[in-house]
Order: C-alpha cells, then sequence, then structure tokens
C-alpha cells in the first residue's frame, strides 16, 4: 500500500503536460522530432500520479483527500475565487481515464503523425489539451472549471483546424467553437446565477447548499439547466451535436482522445459533479434524462447509414454520450461514470482502429476498403473486440456498464430503457456492419494519399442526391467521386499492417476494453464514486437484473445477425431496403436535414442574407458609411469640405441629436420628479 | 505655487518633450532620412519623464495631504505630523481645481504607458507622414499630456479645456497623413466633436447654473456640485435631468458609444493606423476617467445616481449590440475594431451602471471600469499594433488580405490571435478576467437583465473575432513573402501579450491597483 498521495504530486499531474507543452515550444526546430518523445514522457508520467491519486482514492473510500486551498482572485467578500485541489472518487476515475488515453494516443501519434510538416505543433497542442483537461477535473471552483471548460474548447479548435489548408478542416473547427459557444453561454450564467445566490465558487459548497435547501428550488432548476446547456454543448447532446460528426476532419489520434474518450465526456462529467444538485431539481433530471434518450436514439440510427468509418464513430460517440446523459437523468450516477470509464477505452481503441486503416488505404469511406481482414490482422482483432464491447456482449466492458444503465432504467423510467434496448441493437448492427464492410469481403481499392496530408478523407460523404445504390457500396463510382485516377488496386502495393508504434497502442487498449467492466467487479468504482457525494444526496443502487442482462444480450445478437445477413451473406438485399425506407433513408443520410437548417437556413439565410443584408444597405445607403475616397476624386478640385453634400454628417448628426431628444424625454417622463 | 506645479509635473514635462520636439525640428539638419531613430527617442523621453516624475511623486507621498480634524474621531486615520488634523489621500491643488490621487496616479500611469506604446509602435509607420513624423510624436505627447491633466481634474471648466485640447490635437493627428481618406476623417472628426462639445458644454452649463458652481467636489465646508446635490438634489427636478442627459450625450462621442458612436468605424478606417490605435485606446480611456470623475464624483448623491444609472444601462446595452451586429459584416479590420470598441465601451459601462454595487464603501463598478480599461489597453493595443504592423509593410486593412498571415508572420499572427481571444473574453486572458469582474458588480446590482444582454453579445462577438483569427491561420494567400517586422514593434508587441496572459492568470497586482485607484469615490 502506497502513502497518500501529497498535494505537489497531484500539482504535478496537471503542470507535466504544461511543461511538455514549454519544452516543445522552445524545441530547436531542428529536433522537432523529439516532441513526441517529450508529450509521451510527461503525460506517461502523469499517469503514473493519477494512479498514485486512484490508489490514495481507494484508501480514502472516495472521499476527497483534503489539500490547502490557495487565493486566486480576492475582491474584499465580493468576489472571492480560491483554488483549491480537489482528489475524490470520481476526480480519480477520471484523471485516470484521461492520463491513460493521452498517453497511448501520444504514442500512436509517433507513428500516425510520423512526417507530417506540422509534428512538433501536433504536440504542442495535444500537451495543452491533455493539461486544459486535467485543469478541468482537479480544481475545486467551479469557475477554474469554466476557465479549462473554454480551454479544452480552445484546444479542440486548433486540433480540429490542425490541417487547416483543407477549407472542411477550418469550418469544422470554427463550427465546433461556435456552437460549443452557444451551451458555453447557459454554462457562465448558471455560474453567475448560482454565485449571487450562493455566494461562493466553491462545488462542495454549492452541493452542501444545495442539499440542505438553503437555495431556491427555481433557482437550482436554473442553475441546473444553465449547465445542462454546457454539457449539452461540449457532449454534443441533440440539437447541440451537429459539431461532432463535422470535427472528425482532425487527425484522427485528435478524434480518439478529444472526441470520443475525453473532451466529449466532459459534458458528463460536469453534470455528475453537480449531480447533488440536479437531484432537487426533478425537472432538470427528467430534462436531462429525455435529452439524453432523444440523442442516443437519433445519432444511433444515423450510424446505420454512414459510409464514412468515422462518422459512423463519431455518431456512435454521440450516441454513448446520450446514453450516459440518460443514466444521469433517471439517477443512475454510478452507472453513468462507469459507462463513461469503459467507453473512453473501447472508443479510443475503435477510433484509432479506424486511423490505422486509414493509413493504410488512404481513406475512411467503407465502400473503398473490404478484405482487411488478411492484410492488417492485429487492427482487424483490435477492433472487433473494441466493436463487441461497445455493442455491450458479455463479459466485455461494455456489458457491464450498459447493463448498469439499462437496470436502473427498467427500474426507474421504463420509456427510457425501451429507447436504450433499441439503441444498443442499433449499435451492434452499425459497428458490425463496419466490420463487413471493411474487414470481409474483396479490397474495393482504397484511394491515392493525398498530397500535402497524411489522411485523405472524403469531406461530402453521405451526397445530398439519393443515388440508386442506397446502401451498397458502390466502388467505381465512390472511386470515381473520390476524385482518385481509376486504377487498377494491384497498380500500387495493397494495404499493409501499420507500423508498431500504432499497433502497440492499439493491442494496450485492448485489454481495459475487454476488461475495464471487472474493476467495478468488488463494487470499486462504486465506492469511489458514492464516496465522491457529499453526504444527503442519493444514488440509484445499482442492481443486477438476470432479465434486464438476457435483453441486453440478445437485441445487439439480432443487430449483428442482421448486418452479417446483410453485408456479408447478402441474404437480405441493401438496396431493396434503402429502396423500401426512402423517405426515412434519405433523412437519416442527411442527418435529419439538422446541417441544412443550421447552415442555410439560420446562419446562411436569416443570419448572412436577411441581417447582413440588411445591416449592409442600412451602412450603405442611410449613413453611407464606408469612408469614400472614390466618391470625391470624381470632383478632384473640389474642397473637401464638399464631402458634407454627401449627407453623411447631416445623418450622423440627426441621428445624434434626436437620440438625444429621445433619451430626455424618456427620462422626463419615466422619472418619479 | 511650487508644490502645485510639482503635483502636476508629468503633464508639464510630458508637454514640455513635445515643445522641445517641435523647436528641434526646426534646426536644419543635412540629411532628412536620419531623422528617425533620435526622433524615437526623444519622443519616449515624454512618457519616460512622466512615468519618473508620477513614481517620485509618489516616493514623496505627495499625494497624501492633511484634511480636516474628524472631531468625533471615528476614523482611526493617522494624525498630520504637524497636528490640526488628519492625513487623507488626495491633495488638492490650483484653488482645488486639480487633484493628486490615486485614481490621478492610476491615469498617469496607464496614458505614459499607452503613449510609449503607440511611439514605439509608429516607428516604421511614422516615415510615412514624411516631413510631418516630427509633428506627429510632438502632437501625441501633446494629446497625452492633456488627458494626463484631464484625469486629475476636478473642475468643469478645466475639464472641459483639457477635453477640448485633447480634442483638437486628435483631429490634426487624424488628418496627418494627409491624402483624401485620412483627411476625410479628420473633418468628420473635427465636425463631430466640435457638435459634441457644444453639447457637453450645454450640459455643464445647466449644472452651473442649478448649483452656481463649477467645482466637483471640494474640501470642507466649500461650494462644490457635490455638496449641492447631497443637500438639496431632489428640488433640482427637470433641470438636472437636462442636464445629465446632455452630458452623458457629449461625453459618448468620447468614448464613442450610442448615441454619438458613428465617427468611430469612419475615422478609424480613415486615420492612419498608429492614431486609430492612439483614439481607440488612450481616448478612450480619458473620456472614462473624465466620466468617473463627474459622475461618481460630482453627481453620486443618493437622489440622482440612480437617474443616471438608469441611462448608462441603456446606453451600454444599446451599444454592445448596435457595436457587435454591425461589426458582423465588416470587411475592413479598422472598421472592425472600430465597431469592436463600441461594443467594449458599452462592456465598460456596465461597469458605471452598476453604481449601487458596493463593498465596504468601495465602488465595485468604478473599479471594475478602470480595471476592464487597463485590461483593454493591452488588449487592443496589441490588437492594433498588428494592423499597424501589416498595414506599414502591405499597405492594406482588408481582412481577406490578412489570409495566410500565420506563414508570413507568424508572431504577428499570433499576436493578434491573442488579442482577439482576450477581446472575445475566453480564458485565459485579460478579458475574460475583466468581464468576470465587471459583470459581477452588474449582478451585484441586480442587473441580471443588462448582464444578459451584456454574455448574449459576446457570444455574437466570438463570431467577427473568431473570423479574423480563421482567416489569418486558415486562408490561403498568393503571397508567400514575409513581413518584417521592427524590434521595438517586437518588444511592445511582446509586452502586450505577456501583459494580456498575465493580467489574466494573476490578476490580483493589477485588480488591486484598480481598486485602490477606486477607493477615491469612497470618501
Amino acid at each position: 500500500m502506497l502513502d497518500t498521495i501529497p498535494e505537489n504530486a497531484v500539482w504535478a499531474i496537471f503542470f507535466l503536460p504544461l511543461a511538455s507543452l514549454l519544452v516543445i515550444l522552445f524545441l530547436p526546430r531542428s529536433q522537432a522530432t523529439a516532441a513526441g518523445v517529450v508529450a509521451a514522457l510527461c503525460i506517461g508520467a502523469a499517469f503514473v500520479l493519477s494512479l498514485w491519486a486512484l490508489d490514495s482514492s481507494l484508501q480514502a473510500d472516495g472521499h476527497p483527500l483534503s489539500f490547502s486551498s490557495h487565493e486566486w482572485l480576492n475582491v474584499g467578500d465580493v468576489l472571492e475565487v480560491n483554488v483549491a485541489l480537489n482528489v475524490d472518487g470520481l476526480t480519480a476515475v477520471m484523471l485516470v481515464v484521461v492520463t491513460s488515453v493521452s498517453f497511448l494516443v501520444q504514442i500512436y501519434s509517433m507513428g500516425y503523425m510520423k512526417g507530417d510538416g506540422g509534428y512538433w505543433r501536433y504536440f504542442a497542442y495535444m500537451s495543452l489539451f491533455t493539461a486544459s483537461m486535467l485543469g478541468l477535473i482537479l480544481f475545486n471552483s467551479i469557475l477554474m472549471v469554466y476557465v479549462f471548460w473554454e480551454m479544452v474548447g480552445l484546444s479542440s479548435y486548433l486540433l480540429i483546424g490542425f490541417w487547416f489548408h483543407r477549407p472542411a478542416a477550418a469550418a469544422a473547427a470554427k463550427k465546433a467553437f461556435l456552437v460549443t459557444r452557444f451551451g458555453d453561454l447557459g454554462f457562465l450564467m448558471a455560474i453567475l446565477l448560482i454565485y449571487v445566490h450562493a455566494g461562493t465558487f466553491d462545488i462542495a459548497a454549492i452541493q452542501d447548499l444545495a442539499i440542505a435547501g438553503a437555495i431556491g428550488q427555481t433557482v437550482l432548476t436554473w442553475f441546473a439547466l444553465g449547465v445542462f446547456a454546457g454539457a449539452a454543448g461540449k457532449s454534443a447532446q441533440v440539437p447541440l451535436h451537429v459539431w461532432l460528426p463535422d470535427a472528425m476532419e482532425g487527425p484522427t489520434p485528435v478524434s480518439a482522445l478529444i472526441h470520443a474518450a475525453t473532451m466529449v465526456a466532459a459534458g458528463v462529467y460536469l453534470v455528475a459533479r453537480m449531480f447533488p444538485v440536479f437531484q432537487v431539481s426533478p425537472d432538470a433530471m427528467s430534462f436531462a434524462g429525455a435529452i439524453g434518450g432523444l440523442t442516443a436514439l437519433s445519432a444511433a440510427m444515423i450510424g446505420v447509414v454512414m459510409v464514412d468509418i468515422k462518422r459512423v464513430l463519431a455518431y456512435s460517440t454521440i450516441s454513448q454520450l446520450g446514453y450516459m446523459m440518460l443514466a444521469l437523468g433517471i439517477g443512475a450516477y454510478v452507472a453513468a461514470i462507469f459507462h463513461l470509464f469503459t467507453h473512453a477505452f473501447f472508443k479510443a481503441l475503435l477510433f484509432l482502429g479506424s486511423g490505422s486503416i486509414n493509413h493504410a488505404t488512404n481513406t475512411f469511406d467503407m465502400r473503398l476498403m473490404g478484405g482487411l481482414r488478411k492484410t492488417m490482422p492485429i487492427t482487424f482483432i483490435t477492433f472487433v473486440i473494441g466493436s463487441l464491447s461497445l455493442a455491450g456482449f458479455f463479459p466485455l466492458a461494455g456489458f457491464w456498464s450498459k447493463d448498469e444503465i439499462l437496470s436502473d432504467a427498467w427500474a426507474h423510467e421504463r420509456y427510457l430503457f425501451y429507447i436504450a434496448l433499441i439503441t444498443a441493437g442499433l449499435t451492434a448492427f452499425y459497428m458490425f456492419r463496419a466490420i463487413f464492410l471493411t474487414f470481409f469481403g474483396e479490397y474495393r481499392g482504397g484511394a491515392e494519399p493525398e498530397t500535402g496530408a497524411v489522411v485523405a478523407t472524403l469531406s461530402n460523404q453521405a451526397p445530398v442526391s439519393t443515388e440508386p445504390g442506397g446502401f451498397e457500396p458502390d466502388p467505381v463510382q465512390a472511386h470515381a467521386a473520390a476524385g482518385a485516377p481509376h486504377t487498377a488496386p494491384e497498380a500500387h502495393h495493397g494495404p499493409h499492417e501499420s507500423p508498431w508504434l500504432m499497433v502497440l497502442p492499439l493491442i494496450l487498449l485492448s485489454f481495459p476494453a475487454i476488461l475495464a467492466g471487472f474493476a467495478n467487479y468488488n463494487h470499486d468504482i462504486e465506492h469511489l464514486l458514492v464516496g465522491a457525494l457529499p453526504e444527503g444526496a442519493e444514488v440509484a443502487e445499482p442492481t443486477f437484473r438476470m432479465g434486464v442482462a438476457i435483453a441486453a444480450t440478445i437485441v445487439p445478437a439480432v443487430g449483428v445477425i442482421l448486418a452479417w445477413a446483410i453485408y456479408h451473406a447478402k441474404v437480405i438485399s441493401a438496396e431493396s431496403l434503402a429502396r423500401l425506407f426512402r423517405p426515412v433513408h434519405s433523412l437519416l443520410e442527411n442527418k435529419y436535414y439538422l446541417d441544412v437548417l443550421y447552415e442555410r437556413v439560420v446562419a446562411g439565410f436569416l443570419f448572412h442574407k436577411a441581417l447582413g443584408g440588411a445591416l449592409a444597405t442600412f451602412e450603405r445607403y442611410i449613413v453611407d458609411g464606408a469612408v469614400n475616397g472614390a466618391a470625391t476624386s470624381v470632383r478632384q478640385t473640389a474642397s473637401v469640405l464638399r464631402y458634407l453634400q454627401s449627407g453623411q454628417f447631416q445623418t450622423y448628426g440627426a441621428l445624434a441629436f434626436s437620440s438625444l431628444v429621445f433619451t430626455t424625454v424618456l427620462v422626463l417622463v419615466l422619472s418619479p420628479l | 505655487m511650487l508644490d502645485d506645479l510639482d503635483r502636476i509635473g508629468p503633464v508639464l514635462v510630458m508637454a514640455g518633450v513635445a515643445a522641445l520636439i517641435i523647436i528641434w525640428d526646426f534646426i536644419p539638419r543635412p540629411l532628412p532620412a536620419a531623422r528617425g531613430k533620435p526622433l524615437l527617442f526623444v519622443a519616449l523621453l515624454g512618457p519616460a519623464a512622466a512615468a519618473a516624475w508620477t513614481v517620485s511623486l509618489l516616493l514623496r507621498d505627495a499625494h497624501i495631504g492633511c484634511g480636516p480634524l474628524d472631531p468625533l474621531a471615528l476614523s482611526n486615520a493617522p494624525l498630520c505630523p504637524g497636528g490640526g488634523g488628519t492625513l487623507v489621500e488626495g491633495v488638492f491643488s490650483f484653488a482645488n481645481s486639480v487633484v493628486l490621487d490615486d485614481l490621478t496616479i492610476f491615469f498617469f500611469f496607464l496614458f505614459a504607458g499607452i503613449g510609449a506604446a503607440i511611439i514605439l509602435a509608429s516607428n516604421d509607420y511614422a516615415k510615412r507622414f514624411g516631413d510631418y513624423e516630427a509633428e506627429f510624436y510632438a502632437l501625441i505627447l501633446f494629446a497625452t499630456s492633456a488627458m494626463l491633466l484631464l484625469s486629475a481634474s476636478r473642475d468643469l471648466i478645466l475639464i472641459f479645456v483639457a477635453l477640448e485640447m485633447t480634442g483638437i490635437t486628435q483631429y490634426i493627428l487624424a488628418a496627418l497623413q494627409k491624402d483624401r481618406r485620412s483627411t476625410e476623417a479628420g473633418i468628420k472628426y473635427l465636425l463631430l466633436g466640435a457638435t459634441a462639445s457644444a453639447v457637453i458644454l450645454y450640459g455643464m452649463a445647466f449644472l452651473f447654473g442649478l448649483t452656481g458652481t463649477t467645482r466637483l467636489v471640494a474640501p470642507g465646508d466649500e461650494l462644490s456640485i457635490a455638496s449641492v446635490i447631497n443637500e438639496r438634489g431632489g428640488d433640482l427636478g427637470a433641470g438636472l435631468i437636462m442636464s445629465l442627459v446632455f452630458l452623458i450625450g457629449g461625453l459618448s462621442f468620447k468614448m464613442s458609444v450610442v448615441p454619438f458612436q458613428m465617427w468611430a468605424p469612419d475615422v478609424y478606417e480613415g486615420a492612419p493606423a498608429p492614431v486609430a490605435a492612439f483614439l481607440s485606446v488612450a481616448s478612450k480611456a480619458a473620456a472614462f476617467a473624465v466620466v468617473l470623475r463627474i459622475f461618481f464624483e460630482g453627481l453620486s448623491g443618493e437622489t440622482v445616481r440612480g437617474d443616471w444609472a438608469d441611462i448608462f444601462a441603456i446606453v451600454a446595452a444599446v451599444s454592445m449590440t448596435v457595436g457587435n451586429v454591425f461589426a458582423l459584416v465588416q470587411s475592413n479590420i479598422k472598421r472592425l475594431l472600430g465597431y469592436s470598441s463600441i461594443a467594449q465601451a458599452g462592456n465598460f459601462m456596465v461597469g458605471l451602471a452598476a453604481v449601487s454595487a458596493a463593498e465596504g464603501g468601495l465602488s465595485l463598478g468604478a473599479s471594475g471600469v478602470l480595471f476592464f480599461i487597463a485590461a483593454y489597453a493591452f488588449t487592443n493595443l496589441g490588437a492594433f499594433i498588428v494592423v499597424i504592423a501589416i498595414s506599414a509593410r502591405i499597405g492594406s486593412d482588408q481582412i481577406a488580405d490578412y489570409a495566410g498571415l500565420a506563414r508570413r508572420a507568424p508572431l504577428l499572427a499570433a499576436a493578434l490571435a491573442f488579442a482577439l481571444i482576450s477581446l472575445t473574453g475566453i480564458p485565459p486572458t485579460a478579458g475574460f478576467i475583466a468581464k468576470l469582474y465587471i459583470f459581477n458588480a452588474a449582478v451585484e446590482s441586480n442587473l441580471i437583465w443588462l448582464v444578459v444582454v451584456a454574455v448574449l453579445n459576446s457570444v455574437v462577438s466570438a463570431f467577427y473575432y473568431l473570423k479574423v483569427a480563421g482567416i489569418m491561420f486558415m486562408g490561403e494567400s498568393a503571397n508567400q513573402e514575409s513581413i518584417a517586422t521592427s524590434a521595438a514593434l517586437k518588444l511592445v508587441l511582446g509586452v502586450a501579450v505577456i501583459g494580456i496572459l498575465f493580467v489574466g492568470i494573476v490578476p490580483s497586482p493589477l485588480l488591486d491597483a484598480a481598486r485602490d485607484a477606486a477607493s477615491v469615490f469612497s470618501q
């Protein structure tokens, strides 16, 4: 048994990735290749310290370890922000998830990003992200959570747009940042609101006040909804989920770390951290549950029709995050975080697997893959392990956490149970559809490597027009659409297994993907998480229900069999299915037309055309704003004063004076004098 | 008399150096091209000497004077060395029209810093002024010295004179480039400025008529606007309201907020880039210094402050909305920063509206405004210095021409990105802390609606700030030629970026300074 972790060691967890960032920034450019090693070493060390923190937390039964408080901002008794480290069961679990996945992703990236022009920049951003993410979970103050919340958003922006010379990547980065900011708006308002009523930013204090009933019900409900809005943006819940699929434009290891395992789970973490507050407000709880259920189901349905393997995984991530949110909504706090824990490993594994496939085929389009089982055996086996775990098959990690959620849903909210069960079936279906399309059948040629970038992706898969072909891949057409020269697969050397730097993390991640479920075998995780809650908070007791477990095994099995029948044995024709359900199919292919609604109607028409047009007209014709050298050049001999005749000055004066008169009248009328 | 002059020493040395530059420029020299370097160093003497003088004033405790003896000994302030009264901060001079207190000292340092930054950053650009290079430096120094005087004024007449002095020098500066755009900007600025001055004067005249004095505050029992308002504020009626509206209306020109905001984008666009930078930071700060003096000192009586706080709240909400919405559609970076500065002034104003938020007698709103002004100075100077550098090199202010800047000038692009992040109010930058602090003050005075408007506005602002960042980092440029920058510019840019980050991560020193300065209003 180790001693309890000292405060300095916990600080080191936070500062190690920051140190990595600084070292990389000042690395001589000739030594840029050392950046990956620096990042991996620093984050590896943080991982070891996190294990220590976990051990200490286990010894403390998940109760918060006591650390000294540091004053950050102190403005008398009005605005006081004290910063202290907070290590309890929930933090410890998150620390291990973040540092372990980040560590393996750094190793993988050394292989994946090899030869990229922005190699050192990539690892600098990755270090910044890891530091920010650790800051988000380590501090006790909700204001600090917000600070790091924005910083992970910023690093995500930088990493999605990492290959910024691709317009799709630049647009995706911007979209991700702006869409999540709508959620952040709610979060910031919630923080200000709770500060006024609780007088503190300290999370534990807010929880205690909420449980003691010291803060009004309405305030707490608004606070919880604001927090949930922030969480919904970060964790890609409907209707703010649209940024996550586009975020796949970033490098694949980034998708694995940020957009599957850690940052997108921050929303779930935040709601879990604020769980005692949510409990006081049943309205906020059922709202979170309903949104989670809606997200889980609708995203899984889109996952069924995607042809880009990364987008399948992206929608799967949205769906699983919805699962966690659903669990929190029914009070299954332990099950939700347990699922976050297991999901991080198997989803990171799947993303890294898709990156390995891309490394071999230069594409993410499953219509161009096939037969990779033989050439990439390790990728194949690990991908199947990840898929089985995600689909929730006994005894893999996903089974245990998913079963707990289903079991709690059965006990507390029946309609969410059915939604969750259907989602589980869909999950198994789309994952095995992906496996059959990718690893079985004949190799369909891949794509030519794109110059300038390591990765080629079809940025606009899921064409808007409903071409014949439907579900069924049409290699020739797709190949032509990808813009690659139509060469026979034999012309260039075929796909091959990825280098060991990439394969090793796959193998290492397979272990938690199989075994992480047993972490709770002795209710260790449960003790940790429950210990993190303040006294007086109640959680749904996870109980094992045999009936639910059997249903949770049969339904995914049906999904796998259907995927096999359609995509491997071809007993059922995908084409005729697509024709039969054409309206549904095109609705799904177009992601419920939400992107169209946001981009064309809201942003494009309302915002840009209507509002922008009106403003431009106002500037041009009403006030004749822009200093207009051209207008005066016609009368070069004229005095500059002549521009007065253009009416600008009169307009400005008239507007200014009329508003003065208006204000005077208004104040005179309204004032009590 | 000598003591009085000593207390406004920084104003005098700054103006003295300006006069020196003008005289020195008359001396014929063989090589006019060789003037740049020495001119720069001579001009830097101004801010340096002013700052040094301020430090010396502080060291000599010149700002601590002997107040009246507290007969009941309620406060435990120490007694004067010679007896007869207690020590107080803030010393009057020139027949109570000028004061040297913590607020004055705060602004002395701030303006000296801004002046030095503008001079350093203009090193390259100033060559464009040709024969008028010396005049450029001299006028910047004259304007700065007038701003120093402004922050020390406690009398309506002196305030007006100092305001005009800053105004007139700035009109000339705006037109200094002598091309069509610059001249047009200068004339436009002059005409609207003159109109606004008339409105301010009208408001001041009302106030003088109602109270019979032009002193904002005065020691002891002497007649002052503050004492009259305290005695019979409720009886002054509509006349006082009229005067409030006209003062706010006229000063809104200097602050560049609604309804006198329209000049800002036009003048920023037409004026030379360093002048636009100066206007957006120094002139705005000076305007807020005056507003704080007039409203938080002269008109802070319980009976009136609710009235003007309401007007400020409305003006703040309208200004930030107008500024942000118009900024969305701009294609010229200087125009965009012009609208952005209108929106940011709206943010400052949230602090003016939050007048009832106080903590132990200290006005949270006023300290918020001061902190925001200083944070904004770092941030907006950072942004404008990049614009100055690029304008000097590529001769364009179109945002489209910033495409691919990250590769042509990585340092400039990174610095501008930091400034934009800070303007948006994202941690860990000065802008975030400033917004947090000032919004907190507004929440404390129950202006929840205003905070909602402000936070919504900061989301809107993310769109256009990010647009610029996106174009710099993700745009493609046909021209791959790298953009060189002078060492002086790099230095001041580095200071600005470090300032943005330092204040964002360790806000306490600046916050304490702002709170000390705002403690003036609690007396």
